[in-house]
């Protein structure tokens, strides 16, 4: 039977029952910092983030924010080439649903994060590694608070497999010298 | 317009199995607009060939482009310094455009990346349907500007059959939908044109060999060939 505090706290922790099945897993290396690409609407994620940082609240430093005019701008390519290029895990972040600037930009960022995850699936590789965010302009801690979450997310994944392939020539490259 | 659908990645991977450069050609014609084959579909499709081959940890050398029309010479040409240098071209044009590509280059190897599967018509954003079997002798004159031959399941040129109840054809789409039946679409659409005599007479046998049961057709136009 759920009580009232589990149901309270369900709205917040969306993330607690995915982490509980996949901490078991494999141990998360310590060392490990995620490389992580934000595309961020200018109308609420960039400007929450600014809050954020005027609240001097504390996000770790591994999100790179890249600002949109909307995430309706936000291309399957994007998120592709992101993870292409070595990123662990990349996000979308844009108003909160029925408030978009240009009215549905974010529910079709929505709709092309949904459809690569499918494609991730069909590269084997995680689908969390990539994943869409709403939040308002005012949303200073929540967006602290999902930056935290998506790098512990990643943080429990692990390293990007192509980021793996990445730097294992380089380690040959660099030992006959 | 040609309509086709990306093959699973499965497939595309089996295909491609083996091979070290790959160029990813789309075409921006119809599979561009039924969003299977354009330039943003081949620059996709790079890239999880790309993510894919540096999670397996193997080389793969991939880059993609897009020509205006694959199924034409001139447009083949245009992109032809690209494609000489990949031995591999995965195509993502109908069927027609990928033959083009394999006719064009012939000592690369062309391999598909979508099935072609009919001429439709986009019904809403992001649904087709069939609209025309390229049957090559039109009845649509006599039908109501309903077609038959595709519409109806059983392709008849005298319906409806016993399999239309209310409105709706006794067989039901490759996905489960439901099918309206051509021949009530085709009765009700000649009674309110007031065309109904249309209804009595009886269509005879098609002639099939214009269709691409007479083998494959050609079509020449003198009138506008080169003097």
């Amino acid at each position: 039977m759920a009580d009232e505090t589990t149901t309270a706290a369900a709205p917040e922790a969306v993330e607690s029952p995915e982490s509980a099945n996949e901490e078991p897993q494999k141990p998360i290396d310590p060392d490990f910092e995620p490389e992580i690409i934000v595309f961020g609407c200018h109308y609420c994620a960039y400007a929450a983030a600014d809050l954020a940082g005027s609240m001097r609240l504390q996000y770790p430093t591994n999100i790179r924010m890249i600002k949109l005019p909307c995430t309706g701008k936000l291309e399957i390519i994007h998120l592709l080439k992101a993870l292409e290029a070595g990123a662990d895990g990349v996000y979308a972040a844009g108003c909160l649903e029925g408030e978009c600037h240009y009215l549905k930009g974010n529910l079709w960022a929505r709709k092309r994060v949904e459809y690569t995850k499918k494609l991730l699936e069909e590269m084997g590789m995680e689908p969390e590694r990539v994943e869409m965010f709403n939040m308002s302009s005012a949303d200073g801690p929540l967006f602290a608070q999902r930056a935290n979450e998506f790098t512990e997310r990643i943080k429990r994944l692990g390293p990007s497999p192509v980021k793996q392939a990445k730097k294992a020539p380089a380690a040959k490259e660099g030992t006959p010298a | 317009m040609i309509t086709a659908e990306r093959k699973p990645f499965e497939e595309i991977l089996e295909l491609l199995e083996g091979k070290e450069k790959v160029l990813v050609a789309g075409c921006e014609t119809c599979v561009a607009v039924c969003l299977t084959g354009g330039e943003k579909e081949a620059e996709i499709l790079a890239a999880e060939l790309s993510i894919k081959a540096k999670e397996d940890g193997r080389t793969l050398d991939v880059d993609h482009i897009s020509a205006i029309r694959q199924c034409e010479w001139e447009y083949l040409d245009a992109i032809a310094e690209k494609v000489e240098q990949y031995p591999v071209v995965i195509s993502m044009a109908c069927g027609i455009g990928i033959q083009s590509m394999a006719e064009r280059f012939p000592e690369k190897l062309v391999l598909p990346a979508v099935n072609t599967n009919m001429l439709g018509m986009p019904q809403e954003h992001a649904v087709w349907i069939e609209r025309c079997g390229a049957c090559g002798d039109c009845v649509l004159g006599v039908t109501g500007g309903i077609c038959p031959i595709v519409r109806c399941s059983k392709s008849l040129l005298n319906g409806p059959c016993g399999g239309s109840h209310d409105g709706l054809c006794e067989v039901t789409g490759p996905n489960k939908e439901e099918i309206p039946c051509a021949w009530q679409l085709i009765h009700d659409k000649l009674i309110a044109q007031g065309r109904q005599d249309l209804l009595m007479k009886v269509t005879p046998p098609k002639d099939w060999s214009k269709s691409n049961s007479g083998g494959p057709r050609t079509m020449v136009k003198e009138e506008a060939k080169p003097v």
